[in-house]
């Protein structure tokens, strides 16, 4: 009855976490925000 | 009232009227030894704007340098006030070890500013805004009921939204709803979970809050994108919109004016939801990179081109962009939030058979002909093999 209602958040949490890894892959995660070569000491 | 009276009302209201509201003076200025006067505390006091020049340009100069074995001699002709003055108002030249420009700024006044509005202003408009929209359509429903169809349901259905419309639709929902609550979650932690749940458990909260925000973000930037290409040309202004304007869109009253595909209210969220939504987007992202996309500059630059009088500030630090993203994030989506309750109240308890539109795809056909009737007369040529 709402099957793409469902597919649509099931999806949305499934693109949240790709987007956590691919930003993560890129550099862009916190960690790599707030302790890379950009803030450190060099 | 005697003339004593009458007198000392004059001289208040001429001291008042002759008195600037700050004093550059510079004979008052040299009683104070170049520091700030009276009338320029009792002027912030009342909120007026204070030239800060005085103390701006007051760097000290290094000619009028002691000599090195004189009194503040190994301070080059700067003293601590000095330097701690051009540090407050970034004219020192800060050498600092990290690559970014933001990293040279050690103080910055506005952030004060920033820090009051968000726990005053934005806080208020977020809470009264929502809390006053959900407060007027329960009262709109208890007086108007809810919006049934018209000789009741036809038994017979007609597809209203492909499947990947509404896929598009509820993961622009989803996304939003998920962006809406971890953003108040994050607004509210320190006012209201922190007095309530402790500090441990903001703590998780907001941790969660905000990875969920910043990576569900992307969701609702995508869907964005695809709800603006899949509805644009369905939403484009035309004549018909002010005719259902000026009944009222059959909201109050019985009245069903015409509408093709998207009526003129849902014109009106769906522009608003693309604009505001870009807009909050743009802003997102500023915060999500911090200092990366400063934007505030150039667009004050653009509207002070267009209206001079408005004066804006085009020099800003990185901080006071920065500042300026969140405040504009946080007013532009709390605007949206009031919206969207009122178009989720239409799209579901407000209206029999307004969320089978969504839900299934189905809609009923005689609520179709009543609230989008040209529409239905499209798709039954079309089906009939007429074209549109």
């Amino acid at each position: 009855m709402m099957k793409t209602m469902f597919v649509a958040f099931a999806f949305t949490i499934v693109a949240s976490f790709g987007a956590y890894y691919i930003m993560s892959g890129m550099g862009f995660s916190s960690a790599e925000t707030q302790s890379s070569s950009s803030v450190r000491l060099n | 009232m005697n003339l004593k009276t009458l007198g000392a009302c004059l001289v208040v209201l001429l001291t008042f009227t002759v008195t600037p509201a700050y004093s550059q003076d510079e004979g008052q200025r040299a009683s104070t030894g170049g520091a700030q006067t009276l009338e320029d505390i009792l002027a912030r006091q009342k909120g007026l704007a204070v030239d800060e020049a005085f103390r701006r340009e007051n760097l000290g100069d290094p000619s009028l340098a002691a000599p090195i074995s004189g009194n503040l001699g190994t301070l080059g002709g700067i003293s601590n006030s000095d330097m701690y003055r051009g540090i407050r108002y970034a004219e020192t030249e800060i050498t600092v070890s990290n690559n970014s420009h933001a990293a040279e700024i050690l103080v910055q006044d506005g952030g004060m500013e920033w820090l009051l509005s968000r726990q005053g202003g934005i806080q208020a408009y977020a809470a009264y805004g929502s809390g006053g929209i959900i407060a007027l359509l329960i009262v709109f429903y208890f007086m108007r009921g809810k919006m049934k169809i018209d000789g009741g349901p036809s038994g017979n259905t007609i597809e209203r939204f492909k499947p990947v419309e509404r896929f598009g639709h509820w993961c622009l929902a989803g996304s939003f709803i998920m962006l809406a609550i971890t953003g108040l979650l994050l607004l509210f932690g320190r006012n209201v979970l922190i007095p309530i749940f402790g500090h441990e458990a903001n703590s998780v909260i907001a941790t969660f809050s905000i990875w969920v925000h910043n990576n569900i973000a992307w969701v609702f930037m995508a869907s964005l994108v695809l709800i603006f290409v899949m509805w644009v040309a369905h939403n484009i202004p035309n004549k018909l919109d002010l005719v259902w304007l000026a009944k009222g869109g059959g909201i109050i009253g019985n009245a069903h004016p015409e509408a093709r595909k998207f009526n003129a209210g849902q014109k009106i969220i769906f522009w608003m939801t693309i604009l505001l939504g870009a807009s909050v987007s743009m802003s997102g992202m500023s915060l999500l990179f911090p200092f990366e996309f400063p934007m505030f500059a150039e667009t004050f630059a653009v509207i002070n081109s267009v209206i001079p009088a408005m004066g804006l500030e085009t020099e800003l630090l990185p901080h006071e962009e920065m500042q300026l993203a969140h405040m504009w994030h946080a007013i532009v989506a709390t605007t949206m939030i009031i919206a969207i309750i009122a178009h989720i109240y239409i799209g579901s308890v407000g209206m029999e058979g307004a969320f089978d539109a969504m839900g299934s795809g189905q809609v009923d056909l005689e609520w179709a002909r009543q609230h989008h009737n040209l529409w239905v007369e499209e798709e039954e040529a079309k089906a009939s093999g007429g074209g549109a």
